[in-house]
């Protein structure tokens, strides 16, 4: 007898960041599927990876629909189902979507910002089978300077972290990180010891839809970014055992770029709330995509056979540096949403990569974000947040 | 060498979150956990599935994979097993 040869698979978690998911030895299945039931969101937070079009976006797919997009997915192969959107507590058949997921053999992970969640729901989601919440906590400095100061959405957080616990879930917490609220990672994370976080992830922005139109205010700099990391590693150190903190350093300040959705059309599957398909969240906004709708084709057809799925695959679309690099097998060339946003052209290595020949606009992103954090308060551009009304006027009719 | 931490009187036990099932599209029992998939070989498999069906001691779970097995010799390949399980934080003991 052999003892375990396993292969491990970590997938990316609500935010869009692609972790180390290695599984080149066997056919490309969509391990991964990513149900973003709907745009609706009691929150507007200006980091949104949404599309800035979502306001256009009437009719969500019903209850019989995703239960048929679960169902062809998990005979596919998928084990791993997330529940994003917007807000997925916004869809009040959402235990039934949980149920359905789960008696298919799903390993079910709800990604939520925690609003409206109390006892009663989290309960009513552990006894549909909800193996999994992570709880995204929007941490504008206005929020996080209510949650410190003790005021009742504090209250309801603590409790919300008890009922989590109480019912046998880790309590996870992702925060989304920039700017304007990097400086403070400490009270973050004393929020967390607090709420007997059990993980914490300390997300950082990745500039897609609302983020990006939001960049030059977002944008961390590195003085803070060396600060933040110096008192991650702090906390790391002293909550051994008891709080697992996780750290990333943003891509923009990267010398390669992250392996996006490990790889185009490889293990990952985004259903938006209208049943479009896509390879990741961001690529509806890529040029030339026939955006094939799961009302209108299977999985199957969708996964195999649409343009889009197969776009990217492989190494052939490849331009130079990536082509001839030896590296494309461990990052693809990055992420394609980000070469095509920044450079015009989504074949083009992901401008992340000091070896990319637009390498520069990386540089002077940062430094429009440096220019705009160092005008009087006063000059500054306001942020922009994701709600219906600035969605409708952004992307017109 | 740190302590070995499953003894023969030890019950392991599936760590919070994780899930042991049989994945027919992998062809291979699996565990799953937040965001992720661990792919097992039929040797770790055997033994995740007994761990998972019922709580049991190591040495019952030895006799168990004894019989199955025609009385092989698994008593090393177990324990080991079970500490490279528990530090992948796979399985507690109890």
């Amino acid at each position: 007898m052999t003892t375990a040869g396993s292969e491990q698979n970590k997938a990316p978690g609500s935010i869009g960041g692609a972790t180390g998911m290695n599984v080149r030895d066997q056919i490309r299945q969509p391990l991964w599927l990513l149900a973003e039931l709907t745009y609706s969101c009691p929150l507007q937070c200006p980091y949104c990876s949404n599309p800035m079009d979502f306001a256009k976006v009437k009719k969500e797919l019903s209850t019989e629909e995703w239960i048929s997009v679960f169902k062809q997915a998990r005979e596919m192969g998928a084990t791993q189902l997330g529940f994003s959107g917007g807000e997925p507590m916004t869809r009040p058949d959402l235990v039934e979507l949980i149920k359905a997921a789960r008696d298919l053999g799903f390993y079910t992970n709800l990604i939520t910002s925690g609003v409206g969640l109390d006892s009663t729901k989290v309960a009513e989601f552990k006894e549909a089978g909800l193996d999994h919440i992570q709880v995204s906590f929007q941490a504008s400095s206005e929020d996080l300077n209510n949650l410190i100061a003790g005021t009742d959405a504090f209250k309801h957080k603590i409790e919300m972290a008890k009922a989590v616990k109480a019912n046998g879930y880790p309590m996870v917490l992702c925060f989304v990180t920039h700017r304007q609220n990097i400086d403070q990672i400490d009270e973050i994370l004393d929020l967390c010891i607090e709420l007997e976080a059990d993980y914490v992830e300390l997300a950082t922005t990745q500039y897609y839809g609302w983020a990006m139109h939001n960049r030059d205010q977002l944008m961390p700099m590195k003085e803070q970014l060396n600060r933040a990391e110096a008192i991650a590693h702090r906390y790391q150190e002293e909550q051994k055992g008891k709080m697992k903190v996780y750290y990333v350093v943003p891509d923009y300040y990267e010398e390669r770029p992250k392996a996006c959705m490990n790889g185009w059309g490889n293990i990952f599957l985004t259903v938006t709330p209208d049943g479009t398909a896509l390879p990741c969240h961001a690529a509806r906004e890529l040029p030339g995509m026939s955006l094939p709708n799961v009302k209108d084709m299977s999985v199957r057809e969708i996964w195999e056979g649409s343009d889009d799925f197969n776009m990217f695959r492989g190494f052939e679309w490849m331009t130079e540096p990536c082509r001839s690099c030896d590296e494309k097998e461990k990052d693809f060339g990055g992420c394609r949403c980000q070469a095509f946003m920044l450079t015009g052209d989504a074949t083009n290595a992901d401008p992340v990569c000091s070896k990319s020949p637009h390498h520069h606009l990386i540089e002077e992103a940062v430094e429009a974000g440096r220019l705009e954090s160092e005008k009087p308060v006063i000059e500054q551009k306001p942020l922009v947040f994701r709600n219906p009304k600035n969605s409708k006027q952004i992307a017109g009719k | 060498m740190s302590e070995a931490i499953f003894k023969a009187d030890s019950v392991p036990v599936l760590a919070q979150g994780y899930r042991f099932q049989w994945e027919p599209a992998q062809d291979c029992n699996v565990l799953l956990y937040p965001e992720g998939m661990v792919k097992l070989n039929p040797a770790a498999g055997e033994i995740l599935k007994r761990i998972n069906d019922k709580k049991q001691t190591v040495a019952e779970l030895i006799a168990e994979l004894k019989v199955a097995f025609n009385g092989a010799d698994l008593d090393d390949d177990v324990y080991q097993f079970l500490e490279e399980a528990h530090d992948n934080s796979w399985i507690r003991a109890e």
